[in-house]
């Protein structure tokens, strides 16, 4: 379990130098230099020459990527010559936000989306089962940005019942729960559908089971064969590919954070590639990277804990 | 390996037609591509013609789904909107299911030390978040055209290449191949006359069930502005436009979205049924 | 001699398949008495399994029982609605399942599993149904219960896997327990043991236990009446020595006679029945083991024959069974 931890962890950490390294190759290989491309064309050679010290381009580009690693590991993401302010402390205080919307987003599809699939299962075969494919199906394939502007419409503009922008006051739980619960669900809903196909495929395989014949043949009644037997064992790929949901959720928060004009990692980035705003966007791929790979790395752990037949071969 | 042979077949195409959805989307597809075709002759008005007087019109016989803020008839607008979607996402799927399929016969059938390289670098790309790779790279470049597809295509080929090569290594191994080896047949004949044709059939059926996240990729980034930029039409600067003036006519914003919806899951529905008729192992991809 | 306490009455079971229907067990008349043990013994495909499954009223989704009746308690359980079905299950006939392993939920600890198969027992508090669940595995022969109860079924031996299956299995002490290839899994130190273990649970069940196996050995070890089925159907029923000793049979003498246990002395080859089972689709008329008989005569390819009395308690399915 620990080889097998380190050697993911060790894979996740190769990952992001690789990324880091190739982004800045692309910086450099390209005609004109960040501090250009931030200043445009009215760009004075004094401005550009000043920008450049600052944002320590004058030096030798191997420096420059030892500095970005150097002070990546000690937490510090780089400077924004426009807001004056770090980089590191810009992102950490909407990521909290943008997390929140997250876990909002793929607990509500975990819940939704394991008793659709559950539902499937207990109807298989009938038309309520193919109902739920075709709308399984339509959630995974509608736009998220499209079902955002539309409950938008719906529930802000026309009903009025939720709050059309913003992510809620400071310090008040409850507006910031309403906040939260048109993007939530306008990100959440694509994955809705695909754990609710992935619980169908999966449970249909565990009902085929042995111990599943086992625990009928005890008498066991058939919720309690569904939920305490089958789907204890359906849910572990659906964990495994959570993580990669969450990748996909932060995805979805760019643009359904800009709909609901939703402060968070999605706006700020893409305030920042308006801008061209290199050292921001560059800090924000870097912590999103980092983050996305943590959770990935942990579900892959966790999934090992989940299992106890994978924890033993890890084990061995 | 089965999937070429039963391209050519007619079962499999009577198989789709009895898959209402299949069908459903097959229509759907139909008319987008059509839309797409014949733009000039279909749309009623000039995409870009602006007539400020009749700015937010609502549905009516003259135009049929309105007019946005300058005026110009949405309709128009969408049907020309299509052109761009389908044009950009078949370029994008096109080219990254070219370089992926070359990337992956390299590194299925090349030397060790390449195909580890190889791996190394669409694991990288492949385990970013897609949005943040393709935000940087714009950053990079700048918002255009161009790197809109570069960006797409940069993105899906990881998919592709990793698959092809899977396919390539178990191919390679397999017995007929080895026969070819043994009987001293050149590398490039073994490509092509085996690995080849083995490996296009899925390959087409993936790239066919990655156009409606492509389209979605392009609509998404061209409403945040990186895409296609104004005033060429495309459903997501349509969208975008609807969305600023949501409270002057929210009749815009649900017009625009549509297409969308209906090219997604069109696209969707066709893919699956292809992919339930020649391959029914292949997975529906998800954004990531 | 006492009364059935279950009969299974001209049962039979197909399955739907691409080819037709599968005539899985074809009028299967047998019964277990109280305080009786009987074996079903025949080779892969004679419809044993069907029937083992037919006891605990789980026969596969595309299963339809074509005829016949299990009689248990005075009512026919195939008949009953589910949830009455469901009563029987575990507390009245409970199933020693072959292949423990894959028979207990992989990701659940087993003393979770062995409390949960206590289902019937509403009433009863968990901490009982636990120190019950201890109980039994401190019976079948399992060291240390308590610890053992918090393990995966991965993390047993196979010889532990099994005696945890008949642990299960007496939880509800259930009046007929049905053994499915229980020693199939094991090696042979393994088997001996859990036969000992059978043996010892016989004398103090005074319900029914039925035996299902391809191992002759077995039934000879454990049985008291052996039921012998080839290809759907019992072709031979009898006492353990009779069947043993006075074979009337020709399927029922080959089976014997490949029976490693029997040969005195060491052969190159494993003697086998040469043939294939008939295809269970479209049934030859006649004897279904014309084609593989050595004795075979004329009527047997058009005449089916049928249950012959050979002797007290004693019938086979041959028409030259008194021959």
């Amino acid at each position: 379990m620990l080889n097998y931890a380190i050697k993911r962890i060790a894979l996740a950490l190769l990952i992001i130098i690789v990324v880091m390294l190739a982004m800045y190759a692309m910086v450099f290989l390209l005609p004109g230099d960040p501090a250009t491309l931030a200043l445009g064309p009215r760009a004075t050679p004094a401005l550009k020459q000043e920008l450049q010290i600052r944002m320590g381009l004058d030096q030798p580009v191997y420096v420059q990527i030892w500095n970005f690693f150097r002070n990546a590991v000690t937490g510090d993401l780089g400077y924004d010559v426009w807001s004056k302010r770090p980089v590191a402390e810009m992102i950490l205080e909407v990521f909290p936000k943008t997390l929140f919307l997250g876990v909002v987003a793929i607990g509500g599809a975990l819940v939704f989306g394991v008793a659709l699939g559950c539902l499937a299962v207990v109807w298989r075969n009938t038309w309520i089962d193919r109902l739920l494919a075709i709308l399984s199906v339509s959630m995974i394939s509608i736009p998220s940005f499209v079902i955002a502007i539309y409950l938008l419409l719906i529930f802000a503009v026309w009903l009025g019942w939720l709050p059309a922008i913003g992510a809620g006051e400071a310090g008040d739980p409850w507006s910031q729960l309403r906040a939260v619960i048109l993007p939530a669900f306008a990100i959440g809903i694509t994955w809705v559908g695909y754990i609710a196909r992935l619980v169908r495929a999966a449970m249909l395989e565990v009902m085929s089971a042995n111990h599943i014949r086992t625990a009928r043949a005890f008498g066991l009644p058939e919720h309690k064969v569904i939920t305490r037997y089958a789907l204890r064992l359906a849910i572990i790929p659906t964990i495994s590919i959570l993580a990669v949901g969450f990748g996909s959720i932060l995805s979805s928060a760019v643009f359904v954070e800009t709909v609901f004009s939703r402060p968070g990692i999605g706006t700020l980035i893409t305030a920042a590639v308006q801008k061209r705003n290199f050292p921001v966007v560059m800090g924000t791929v870097l912590f999103m990277t980092a983050f996305y790979l943590l959770v990935v790395t942990s579900a892959d752990l966790l999934m090992a804990r989940l299992d106890p037949r994978v924890r033993d071969v890890f084990r061995g | 390996m089965s999937s070429v042979a039963s391209l050519h077949s007619r079962s499999v195409w009577r198989t789709l037609a009895a898959d209402p959805l299949g069908l459903m989307g097959a229509t759907l597809v139909g008319l987008f591509v059509l839309m797409a075709l014949f733009a000039p002759l279909l749309a009623p008005y000039d995409p870009l013609k602006i007539d400020v007087a009749n700015k937010f019109a609502g549905a009516s016989l003259k135009h049929l789904a309105g007019t946005d803020q300058l005026g110009r008839d949405l309709l128009s607008r969408i049907i020309y909107g299509a052109r761009t979607a389908l044009g950009i996402s078949l370029l994008a799927t096109g080219l990254a299911g070219a370089i992926g399929l070359l990337l992956g016969l390299i590194a299925g059938y090349g030397p060790r030390w390449l195909d580890a390289i190889l791996v190394l670098c669409f694991d990288s790309v492949s385990s970013l978040p897609m949005i943040m790779f393709a935000l940087a790279v714009i950053t990079v470049l700048g918002p255009s055209v161009t790197t809109l597809v570069l960006v797409i295509v940069l993105i899906s080929i990881p998919g592709y290449a990793r698959f092809i090569r899977a396919q390539t290594l178990s191919l390679a191994r397999s017995d007929f191949i080895m026969a070819e080896r043994v009987m001293d047949a050149s590398h490039l004949r073994i490509i092509l006359r085996h690995l080849l044709p083995n490996v296009i059939g899925q390959l087409l059926i993936i790239l066919s069930m990655d156009i409606p996240v492509v389209i979605m990729l392009e609509a998404g980034l061209s409403y945040l502005g990186f895409g296609v930029r104004p005033p060429t039409p495309s459903w997501g600067n349509i969208l975008y436009d609807g969305y600023v003036s949501l409270r002057q006519s929210p009749f815009m914003v649900v017009a625009a979205g549509m297409p969308l919806v209906l090219a997604t899951l069109g696209f969707t529905f066709l893919g699956e049924a292809l992919r339930d008729a020649f391959d029914p192992r292949l997975q529906l991809k998800v954004l990531k | 001699m006492s009364e059935a306490l279950v009969s299974v009455e001209d049962l039979s079971i197909s399955y739907a398949s691409e080819a037709g229907d599968v005539q899985a067990l074809r009028h299967a008349n047998l019964e277990a008495r109280k305080g009786e043990v009987i074996g079903i013994v025949g080779e892969s495909g004679c419809g044993k399994s069907t029937l083992a499954s037919a006891f605990i009223n789980l026969v596969a989704p595309n299963a339809k029982v074509t005829s016949g009746a299990i009689r248990f308690q005075g009512k026919d359980i195939l008949k009953l609605l589910e949830s009455q079905k469901r009563q029987i299950r575990g507390r009245h006939i409970a199933m020693i399942f072959q292949d423990p392993m894959m028979a207990f939920n992989p990701v659940l600890p087993l003393g979770e599993q062995l409390i949960d198969f206590q289902e019937h027992r509403h009433d009863v508090p968990r901490s009982e149904k636990r120190a019950r669940a201890t109980a039994m595995l401190e019976r079948v022969g399992i060291p240390d219960p308590a610890y053992n109860l918090g393990r995966f079924v991965h993390e047993l031996s196979g010889g532990m896997r099994q005696r945890v299956a008949i642990a299960a299995a007496l939880l509800m002490t259930p009046e007929i327990l049905v053994a499915d290839e229980p020693t199939t899994a094991l090696d042979v130190t393994m088997e001996a043991q859990i036969i000992h273990l059978l043996r010892e649970l016989r004398s103090d069940h005074d319900g029914a236990i039925i035996v299902i196996t391809h191992h002759l050995g077995l039934i000879g070890e454990l049985c008291d009446r052996v039921y012998v089925m080839y290809a759907g159907e019992v072709v031979e029923e009898g006492r353990t020595e009779d069947i043993y000793h006075n074979p009337r049979h020709p399927y029922t003498k080959a089976l014997i006679d490949c029976d490693p246990a029997h040969l005195d002395e060491p052969v190159a080859f494993l003697p086998t029945i040469p043939g294939r089972l008939p295809d269970l689709v479209a049934l030859p008329s006649g004897c279904s083991f014309a084609d593989r008989c050595p004795i075979v005569q004329e009527r047997c390819r058009t005449t089916s024959p049928r249950m012959i009395e050979t002797g007290p308690q004693h019938r086979a399915r041959c028409h030259e069974a008194l021959r």
